[in-house]
């Protein structure tokens, strides 16, 4: 007979299967990248995701831990790596992001669960501080086997920040161009362009309570909320919140990087401090940054206020005054 | 009129696995060849044994004494020869002083009970006297003399009671058919109980997975009128722990006891049903409790049953009344699978605060090795009581005490929702249950039982 100590019983949901789930719930986004880049994403996702598991049982190996890489999370990282990156990213620079999102971004804290930052977000971002031009030149949609030219050219956000900088208005987008936005027919990194996809994938964790809707819908809803108030000042030289809503990686971010369990706060109203925090710096970044895009530099900010959210924000104690 | 409760915070729905012996109807396991009578069965002081080896003991003979005011007599569930007093396994894992009985088949009473047919016209000390000498403690696992409850210091005026038939636990399911076999023990126990407190409301508690509680035990509130107090039946989501005390009384009133502070505070008694139907039994035959029902269950034993069962009765026995093991043994609680302890030994015995024996094949037992925390938050979520759970166990991992205090430890009432929960299968409960431990040895107090 076996002792072991109280409950006797346990929920069937482990690390193991949300990490897994996660990784299910943004392969149709993955998908549809592919569909859109070709062989320039799969590159990317399969070098991403190998150099991950290397990094990561080579530092378990070498710290004399145990290898724990079919937990999942180091294929989640790389893959949400992948997805933020631009596809036909040379390889040496996909191995290098990978290597430092489990390295620096994971393993050096300690491994899963003690990291304070997205693993994921730490690699792109130490690659676009590194590699500003590689990490911002753009491929044009070439279907996948369609034997088109690969070129490059100009996101939805880039656009608008040429405008920007150079004073001119911010060219305004028409009901075709929000609906291929949402679909996915559009420019961008691998993994963010298909906001339909992105959300039916967090539908489903909302769905598997992996994740809850405070941090996506406050993000979001900063995002458009703030976008809002200047563009109906001066919609000449601010974009339609619709706009902000449906470009770039605020889909990818909000849905799936900004609620990463390790890194978020862990209450509901939290949550929701976090995620607007997430949104508001994802404008100030667009609209006045150096950067077109600003949702990896928000999350990671916010994430280093985490524990100081968690430290403010507590539940109500059963029985307190 | 059945009334719909509350909600409390958290809590969590595991497999509540009730199927196996709701419907059956309690039987009575047969005189064992001998029993095992711990004397600690109760949240206190242990008791003094006042039987020597050799003594012949009569069923209901005091045999325990208590040596403080929060504690509970033990009287001899049969009558036959003290064959030990020694420390035996108790089904808290320790080794408690224990006195072992052989039956001599004769299983006589000591001698006439007085008996109180008048039961409710007795005075209330005179009936607080005798549930004291029947050594009754609450039925529902915590096993708090039921006497102290009764006895609220004089600041505190008490004008509630409650009844709790909740059953959270999975798999039990004694409080369930003691409801649907003796509703009017029940009631009656409750009318005792009123007219100690001196109070004229009162709720009954039940989960809604009992449907056939409810209703028999609404009908038989409605059929005493004015001979009860206002009684009110409250159906409660099914949901763990809302049999929980806190929990309870946030579901029914919603009000919450205050931070390190007792029912009493918000002027409220909570009892078991089991207990307030032990209180009528001894009120009325002048008997004290020397047995209880259990639910035998699980899909490692081969009859599943609800069975009375004499206090001090060996799990061994028990089992083998209901047909023995089906295959292979796991693993065999005392209690139910939430809070239940794990035996090592089927000599342990039945004691006042049983709720049943759960037995787990091996198939269904499974190991899995605990994990760093992922922050998720699922423990936070399924806390009843709004602590940081996971705070708690990552500073108790470390054993960084000073910090853990920071996170209210006292206030959890170990339910276990954090453990069931973690998705890194930590043993959250316990590492909590360690602070408390450090917390109570620095100040010199033993609070653990």
């Amino acid at each position: 007979m076996v002792l072991g100590i109280w409950p006797h019983v346990r929920t069937e949901t482990n690390v193991n299967r949300i990490m897994y789930t996660v990784i299910a719930t943004l392969i149709p986004a993955a998908l549809a990248g592919i569909y859109l880049f070709g062989w320039s994403a799969i590159q990317v996702i399969l070098v991403s995701i190998l150099a991950a598991l290397i990094t990561e049982a080579g530092m378990q190996k070498a710290l004399k831990q145990k290898i724990t890489i079919i937990d999942g999370s180091a294929v989640l990282t790389a893959l949400l790596l992948a997805m933020t990156l631009p596809p036909g990213s040379p390889w040496w620079m996909t191995v290098l992001g990978s290597f430092f999102s489990i390295a620096i971004g994971k393993q050096i804290y300690g491994g899963l669960g003690y990291n304070p930052f997205n693993p994921a977000l730490v690699g792109r971002v130490a690659l676009l501080i590194g590699f500003p031009l590689q990490m911002t030149t753009w491929e044009n949609i070439h279907p996948f086997l369609s034997g088109a030219d690969v070129t490059t050219g100009a996101t939805p956000l880039g656009v608008v920040q040429v405008a920007r900088l150079s004073h001119k208005p911010v060219p305004d987008a028409d009901t075709h161009q929000f609906w291929n936005m949402f679909i996915g027919n559009t420019m961008g990194s691998l993994g963010e362009t298909s906001d339909l996809l992105l959300l039916l994938g967090g539908v489903y964790l909302l769905y598997k309570h992996y994740i809850t809707w405070h941090i996506p819908v406050s993000m979001i809803g900063t995002v458009a909320a703030f976008s809002g108030i200047f563009w109906l000042i001066d919609p000449a030289h601010y974009a339609n919140p619709l706009f902000h809503v449906l470009s770039g990686g605020l889909m990818l971010g909000a849905i799936f990087m900004a609620t990463d369990m390790v890194t978020c706060p862990n209450t509901p109203k939290g949550q929701l401090v976090f995620g607007a925090g997430c949104g508001l710096l994802t404008v100030i970044i667009r609209m006045w940054g150096g950067y077109p895009e600003g949702v990896s530099f928000a999350i990671l900010l916010m994430n280093s206020l985490t524990p100081m959210i968690d430290r403010y924000i507590q539940p109500h104690l059963y029985g307190a005054k | 009129m059945i009334i719909k409760g509350k909600k409390f915070p958290g809590g969590i729905h595991p497999f509540y696995g009730k199927e196996f012996t709701q419907g059956g109807a309690t039987e009575t396991l047969p005189l064992p060849d001998k029993v095992i009578i711990p004397l600690s069965q109760h949240i206190g002081a242990p008791c003094k044994p006042l039987v020597a080896i050799g003594a012949l003991v009569k069923k209901g003979e005091l045999i325990g004494e208590t040596t403080g005011t929060i504690a509970a007599p033990i009287h001899a569930s049969l009558s036959g020869k003290v064959t030990q007093v020694a420390p035996s396994p108790h089904p808290s894992g320790n080794q408690i002083l224990s006195i072992t009985i052989e039956s001599d088949k004769q299983d006589e009473w000591i001698g006439d009970f007085e008996e109180h047919p008048d039961y409710l016209n007795l005075d209330p000390d005179t009936t607080k006297k005798i549930i004291t000498k029947a050594g009754i403690v609450g039925l529902g696992g915590a096993a708090f003399p039921t006497h102290v409850k009764l006895n609220p210091p004089k600041d505190k005026k008490i004008h509630t009671l409650i009844l709790n038939g909740v059953e959270c636990e999975p798999y039990l399911t004694s409080d369930h058919r003691l409801m649907v076999e003796q509703p009017q023990e029940v009631i009656e126990g409750l009318k005792i109980l009123t007219r100690i407190l001196g109070i004229k409301k009162a709720y009954i508690g039940i989960e809604d997975n009992k449907p056939d509680a409810l209703r028999i035990m609404e009908e038989a509130v409605g059929r005493e009128g004015d001979r009860l107090v206002e009684t009110k039946v409250v159906e409660l989501e099914t949901k763990y722990p809302q049999g929980g005390e806190k929990q309870l009384i946030q579901a029914i009133l919603g009000l919450e006891v205050p931070n390190g502070g007792l029912p009493m505070d918000l002027g409220l008694v909570v009892q078991n049903v089991g207990t307030a139907a032990a209180v009528y039994e001894a009120v009325r035959f002048g008997r004290p409790l020397i047995d209880r029902i259990i639910t035998v269950t699980g899909r490692g034993v081969m009859q599943p049953k609800n069975l009375r069962v004499r206090i001090g009765t060996r799990v061994e026995d028990i089992i083998n009344y209901c047909g023995g093991f089906a295959g292979e043994p796991g693993k065999v609680i005392m209690g139910g699978p939430m809070m239940g302890p794990a035996q090592f030994t089927l000599d342990t015995p039945v004691v006042k605060g049983t709720g049943g024996i759960l037995i787990f094949p091996k198939e269904e037992v499974s190991i899995e090795e605990s994990r760093a925390c992922i922050r998720c938050a699922a423990c936070i979520e399924a806390c009843p009581v709004g602590l940081l759970p996971n705070m708690l166990s990552v500073t108790a991992e470390v054993l960084n005490f000073t910090e853990a205090r920071k996170y209210h430890p006292l206030a959890c009432i170990e339910c276990g929702c954090c453990s069931y929960v973690c998705p890194s299968r930590r043993p959250i409960v316990h590492q909590i249950r360690h602070i408390k431990m450090d917390l109570a040895s620095t100040k010199k107090k033993v609070v653990m039982v």
